[in-house]
């Protein structure tokens, strides 16, 4: 099911299937070109399967944009234990919902895409680690691997080609902590969601503490294509060192909300105006989060001229993300959006080292008294001061990912801070609460 | 404990999805199909569970108190989740709970006195591109308004 | 050591093995960088991030617990960055604690409190309420307060990793995590007490110590504990007479930090209120209080009249006693009184190993050989109840050095769980079960075998067979029951040939004088010689004191100096600690009896230092360094002493099977040992 109008700008390569009738059964799955690259992919060399991948300049989908196909070339080829295909479907990153749809509308395409990785690193099984609250999309897979088990896609001599692989899918229990690798893996193996000392990285000691493969929905989403048409087609949608294209996930202040395929480096104002109708209620855009609630924040001025990829987002000292854009208008308070930014990472703080548990928690509360008018001016200084010492130090990025908006909200909305002061309400709220009224 | 037979099989199926000696591994999975069915994870529940995959209750205990949606108390029938995260909130999120809170006259984790709904104010939900959004149990409510809410609440109550 | 990684810390130059983490090599050149979490022999959490330091070429501060050496790496862990970054840590550890120092049994012993010493952040940041709990009693001697947790994780892990245990978790996530025992709202595990002594604050205190005293008003006195025969050294705080708590926190001694449950906390029989503190003489069937000189004199002219009439005596000695009390009462009784009946109660066959091993050298293992070798073999014994020192060092082999464990016992233990092979034998032939794994051991480069009390007379010397049949190193160790078992046999508390022993002399009808020291022989048994004139030695009125013509109260093992010998052989040092009113040493009161018969001369002085002395001359494999055990160290018995003879009486060799919450007659006056869950569920 579509949420929302597709958009003309959208290359359609992972979404192609959207929107057909049936979109998520094997016949429609087949009838569009399914399983052609993993068939494909059965008569190439492992190291071809990883060279095509690297050709294409996938970087992962989950957040950190890492090269997929260098990650599987750290798999160890000559270890002796079972080897792994995990897929982080934790999508928890707030502004983020793509992996939903690939799941819910072409759920075919991830099983073919874990099944050419399991082809490139030797794996013969693999887990679809889903957020407990997409208990639909674990019923969509579910149904999906049995008819792929059913059609002979799974299991054992698959088109009977000697390869086996078996497909589980596995429920999370609602936290965000468990979409970071290594704490997904604690969490499947049935424990605390704590993250685990690196290296050794997954792809070295990983699931069950064997090799493992660890990558978004959306990574493995592309992989068909890139097999399919060659790598160097998916390259060439993108931007020279970032190939294809990337779910974008529009929301907040924005006239057409949505989740779109846009092939990176697609301009930012662009995107705003034209693939998302531009703001909301003709208002001004104030600020723009390029990647899910993690990355700095960018002023409206950051945007003119910045494109959606991976190094132009580097160069503005933020990130991509996880494609989840939040537009944010003029009458937004920054202090507000600090402020539920911060609650988020304290509620989702495993709670393993000092700096994330107890900074993002002492963060949200200064935040809170600041927003509720009772902050004095040394707590602006105080707010970015604790949320640099919690940056660069912490355990897992859980921490960066909570200091990161919150230092670029007080440098670069400074003044909303100075005009929360001293009882005052806040200024910026009572033109929302008109909208809303 | 006795469980229905469809958990029964759940399990089954979930203890044989792991690799030998990994049976520890079902354990999420289970605590919450269970709670699903039984409402809540009971301290019978948690030592069913850790007898079945081989633990101590403690270890159990450390796993369940983790996880958000894991709750020791019963909820609601109907479990109304309302997230308020960023792009909620840019969109209403917040109005959207403050007006449930009132209408049902409970708040944050609370049972209504019928213990037919629940409240709770959630992180982000992945629904953010059609926010503000909700789920019921585990259904999703998409660009919700105040209004649209008022009904939602109103047919939930009518279906009991 | 092949190819030391080279590498510079605070511009000094250092070399360390690979493998090694920078905060140890740090360590190891003088430089301490700070830590909360990070704990040498437990698993690493980088948690804390106290320990952060620049490296060279590193974009980031790097936790130093967690990095291993690498060649040319340059260090530095006290820049400015670095403190700045340790400040901020503890202005977020603190911002929620809730500095109750003065308070705090923790305070000047706190490694949080030290922390804010050296680097600050002592005032507060912050006008936002702390998260506040109130704090639990999980046990009678744990407790735990929430709010001082710092969440480094040691308690967990000691208890998990080095206790095997697994009675502590975490539970809730984020800022609310806490620490949970495993019965929900109270623990049962060994109540070992090393969770607490582990935690750096003061999150976890001891029933038993806290609001007691503040550490720095105490004593600290260096001695053996003087329950089993494992000798763990035990630090005992001491304050205005009394002993107010047992660690063993500076590490010295073979023990380690280790201490179990009684080590730790059971020293409180020695103020038992029934203690005696006065000898007691049976006038008209009822025992009275004399004083000591009466005493005396009633107990020497006795003995020498039965000696004179050339009467009948038998000597029991004691498990508990010195070295230097055994070899002067067993020198007593057959010098002075002229008897070889000489018996204590037998808990291993310690003189058939001897005798199998004899000729041999380097045989016998000692307890960090449990630590160190490759593999190790258990017979017949449940070691975390009956020895935990030594069963906590297996453990440690086998988390560090993945040693190979095997288990013959008759039922489960806790040592299954660390094994390669776990065989269940029916306890009366384990040499089944031992040919089934003779390949396998056969194939270790080395090997340590333990046995209990099931291995006795001639299957010992089977056992010694075998070993040495494996064609690989193999040492052993005959596991005995008390602080001094292991001395008592060394010492000769066993009858001459022809002497009697412990049941016949219960069972003979003709004793004149019997004299038992330190010992409770009439618990289940009982005296048929009904006009013998029975003299006890003991710190309280046993079964045996009661039916005694003279008690005299003696020094228990924390009142006196001396050695004992370990279970392995280890000779340590007993310091004294303090003194309870009207007692004395055994060694003193033996003396007196021998001075007021005139037998001075014959025994020589009764000061232990001179004792020792003579034992060293004249006790086979005592010859042993005076200043490694001065120093309070621990110092072997030369392997093999051949000088026991062996009586061919394996019968009567027994266990009392003490679990961890039982330790003969002491067990009995310990307050602590009595109130935990656990003395009640245990065997
Ligand atoms: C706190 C945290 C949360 C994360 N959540 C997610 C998530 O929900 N989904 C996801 O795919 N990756 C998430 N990641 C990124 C993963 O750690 C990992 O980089 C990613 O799954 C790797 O796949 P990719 O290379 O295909 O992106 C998260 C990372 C962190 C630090
Ligand atoms: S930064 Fe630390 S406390 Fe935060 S989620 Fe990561 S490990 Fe846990
Ligand atoms: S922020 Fe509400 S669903 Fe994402």
């Amino acid at each position: 099911m579509l949420y929302n109008e597709p958009s003309p700008h959208e290359v359609k390569v992972l979404t192609r299937r959207f929107g057909l009738e049936n979109s998520a059964s094997l016949d429609t799955y087949l009838a569009t070109d399914g399983f052609k690259a993993f068939k494909k992919a059965l008569e190439m060399t492992p190291e071809q399967i990883i060279e095509e991948v690297k050709i294409s300049n996938l970087r992962g989908r989950g957040g950190a944009g890492f090269p997929a196909g260098l990650k599987w070339s750290f798999v160890p080829r000559n270890s002796p234990k079972p080897k792994y295909i995990v897929v982080n479907a934790d999508e928890s990153e707030p502004g983020t919902c793509k992996d939903r749809l690939l799941m819910e509308n072409d759920p075919h395409q991830l099983i073919e895409g874990v099944l050419i990785a399991g082809l490139a690193v030797d794996a013969h099984a693999g887990y679809i680690y889903i957020r407990g609250e997409y208990r639909y999309l674990i019923e969509i897979m579910d149904r999906a691997i049995a008819e792929a088990y059913s059609c002979g896609y799974l299991g054992k001599n698959i088109l009977g080609s000697n390869f086996h692989f078996d497909l589980y899918t596995h429920t999370g229990a609602g936290a965000y902590e468990c979409g970071e690798e290594s704490a997904l893996l604690e969490s499947l193996e049935g424990k605390r969601g704590v993250p685990r000392i690196r290296p050794p990285f997954p792809a070295v000691v990983g699931a069950f503490q064997c090799p493992t493969v660890l990558n978004n929905v959306e990574t493995y989403c592309a992989v068909p294509a890139i097999i399919r048409d060659g790598g160097a087609a998916f390259a060439a949608l993108g931007v020279p060192k970032a190939g294809g294209t990337k779910l974008t996930c529009l929301s907040g202040h924005i006239n057409k909300p949505g989740v779109y395929e846009l092939p990176l480096g697609f301009p930012v104002m662009k995107m705003i105006e034209e693939v998302g109708g531009g703001i909301r209620g003709g208002k001004k855009l104030k600020a723009f989060i390029p990647g899910g609630s993690s990355c700095p924040v960018l002023t409206a001025e950051e945007c003119q001229d910045l494109t959606m990829d991976y190094d132009a987002m580097a160069r503005k000292k933020t990130m991509l993300g996880s494609g989840g854009v939040v537009i944010m208008d003029e009458d937004t308070c920054m202090v507000r959006a600090a402020l539920r930014i911060m609650r988020f990472y304290a509620h989702e703080s495993c709670g393993w080292c000092i700096p994330c548990r107890e900074g993002t928690t002492w963060i949200r509360k200064l935040l809170q008294r600041f927003h509720d008018g009772m902050g004095q001016r040394s707590d602006i200084a105080l707010i970015g001061d604790l949320a640099k010492n919690m940056f660069g130090r912490t355990f897992c990025p859980l921490g960066d990912a909570a200091a990161m908006p919150t230092m670029s909200i007080v440098e670069k909305f400074y003044h909303e801070f100075e005009d929360h002061l001293d009882g005052k309400p806040c200024p910026y709220e009572k033109a929302r609460q008109l909208v809303m009224a | 404990m006795t469980l229905s037979a469809e958990l029964e099989a759940r399990f089954d199926k979930l203890l044989k999805s792991y690799p030998p000696g990994r049976q520890r591994s079902a354990m999420i999975p289970m605590l919450l199909y269970a709670q699903d069915e039984l409402g809540s994870v009971t301290p019978e529940l948690v030592e069913e569970v850790a007898r079945r995959v081989g633990v101590e209750p403690l270890q159990v205990e450390e796993v369940m108190s983790y996880y958000s949606m894991l709750h020791r108390k019963p909820l609601g029938r109907y479990h109304v989740q309302i997230c308020t995260n960023i792009s909620c909130l840019l969109t209403g999120g917040e109005e959207l709970w403050q007006h449930a809170c009132k209408k049902l006259g409970i708040g944050h984790k609370e049972v209504t006195a019928d213990g037919q709904v629940s409240l709770e104010e959630v992180e982000c939900i992945g629904a953010c591109s059609w926010a503000p959004a909700l789920q019921v149990n585990y259904a999703f409510h998409h660009q919700m308004t105040p209004e649209k809410l008022d009904r939602l609440l109103d047919s939930l109550r009518k279906a009991q | 050591m092949a190819d030391l990684v080279n590498l510079t810390i605070d511009g000094k130059p250092v070399q360390a093995p690979p493998g090694t983490l920078v905060i140890d090599a740090a360590k190891r050149a003088g430089i301490e960088v700070p830590a909360f979490c990070y704990y040498e022999g437990l698993s690493l959490q980088a948690a804390c991030r106290m320990c952060l330091v620049e490296v060279e070429k590193m974009p980031k501060l790097m936790t130093s617990c967690t990095l291993p050496v690498a060649e040319g790496m340059v260090v530095r862990t006290e820049t400015p960055t670095v403190a700045a970054a340790r400040k901020s840590m503890l202005e977020f550890l603190l911002a929620n604690h809730p500095l109750d120092c003065p308070v705090c049994d923790k305070g000047g012993e706190c490694e949080l409190q030290d922390m804010t010493f050296r680097y600050g952040a002592g005032e507060s940041r912050f006008s936002e309420n702390k998260v506040h709990k109130p704090e639990k009693q999980w046990s009678p001697v744990v407790f735990y307060d929430m709010p001082r947790c710092i969440l480094c994780y040691r308690c967990v892990r000691i208890c998990n990793e080095g206790m095997g245990v697994n009675a502590l978790g975490i539970v809730n996530r984020g800022v609310v995590s806490e620490i949970a025992p495993n019965k929900q709202d109270h623990l049962e595990c060994d109540e070992c007490g090393m969770c607490i002594d582990i935690c750096p604050v003061g999150a976890l205190t001891s029933g038993a110590y806290r609001y007691h005293t503040r550490p720095w008003e105490m004593e600290h006195v260096g001695t053996i504990c003087a329950h089993c025969a494992d000798g763990c050294k035990t630090t005992l705080g001491v304050r205005n007479n009394q002993i107010i708590r047992g660690n063993n926190r500076d590490r010295s001694g073979i023990n380690d930090e280790f201490l179990c449950v009684k080590g730790r906390y059971a020293f409180d029989f020695y103020n038992h209120p029934e203690r005696l503190q006065s000898p007691l003489l049976k006038v008209d069937g009822k025992l009275e209080p004399v004083s000591w000189s009466q005493a005396i004199e009633t107990v020497a002219k006795k003995f020498q009249q039965v000696r004179e009439a050339g009467g009948k005596f038998a000597v029991v000695g004691s498990n508990h006693t010195s070295n230097e009390e055994d070899f002067y009462l067993q020198k007593f009784g057959r010098q002075v009184l002229g008897t070889g009946n000489i018996d204590h109660h037998r808990t291993g066959d310690v003189p058939a190993l001897l005798d199998a091993l004899s000729g041999k050298t380097g045989k016998l293992a000692v307890s960090a050989d449990l630590y160190q070798r490759k593999a190790v073999l258990v017979v017949g014994a449940d070691l975390a109840l009956e020895h935990p020192f030594l069963s906590f060092q297996i453990r440690a082999n086998y988390r560090h050095h993945q040693a190979h464990v095997y288990v013959v016992t008759p039922r489960p233990v806790r040592e299954d769980a660390v094994a390669a092979v776990s065989l269940r034998d029916a306890c009366a032939d384990v040499f089944g079960p031992l040919e089934s794994l003779r390949a396998k051991l056969a194939a270790e480069p080395e090997l340590v075998i333990v046995f209990g009390d099931v291995v006795k007379g001639e299957a010992v010397r089977r056992l010694v067979d075998f070993g040495e049949s494996l064609g690989i190193p193999v040492k052993y160790v005959a596991l005995v029951d008390y602080s001094n078992s292991r001395g008592a046999v060394d010492m000769g508390l066993l009858p001459d040939a022809g002497g009697l022993a412990l049941p016949e002399m219960l069972a003979a009808g003709d004793l004149d004088a019997f004299w038992v020291v330190g010992a409770n022989p009439l618990k289940a048994g009982e005296l048929r010689s009904r006009s013998a004139f029975v003299v006890v030695q003991d710190m309280f009125l046993t079964e045996t004191a009661r039916a005694a013509d003279v008690v005299l109260p003696a020094a228990c093992a924390y009142e006196k100096n001396g050695t004992v010998t370990n279970v392995c052989g280890e000779v340590q040092k007993l310091k004294k600690a303090l003194g309870t009113m009207g007692t004395k040493p055994d060694l003193e009161i033996i003396g007196l009896i021998a001075r007021e018969m005139g037998a001075a001369p014959v025994m020589g002085p009764w000061t232990a230092e001179k004792v020792f002395d003579e034992i060293r001359r004249s006790v086979r494999g005592y010859d042993i360094p005076v200043p490694v055990v001065a120093a309070g160290g621990a110092a072997q018995t030369m392997p093999v002493n051949g000088r026991i003879p062996l009586d061919g009486r394996p019968d009567l060799i027994r266990s009392a099977r003490d679990s961890l919450f039982t330790s003969g007659t002491l067990g009995r006056y310990s307050k602590v040992l009595n109130s935990v869950v656990e003395s009640r569920n245990n065997r």
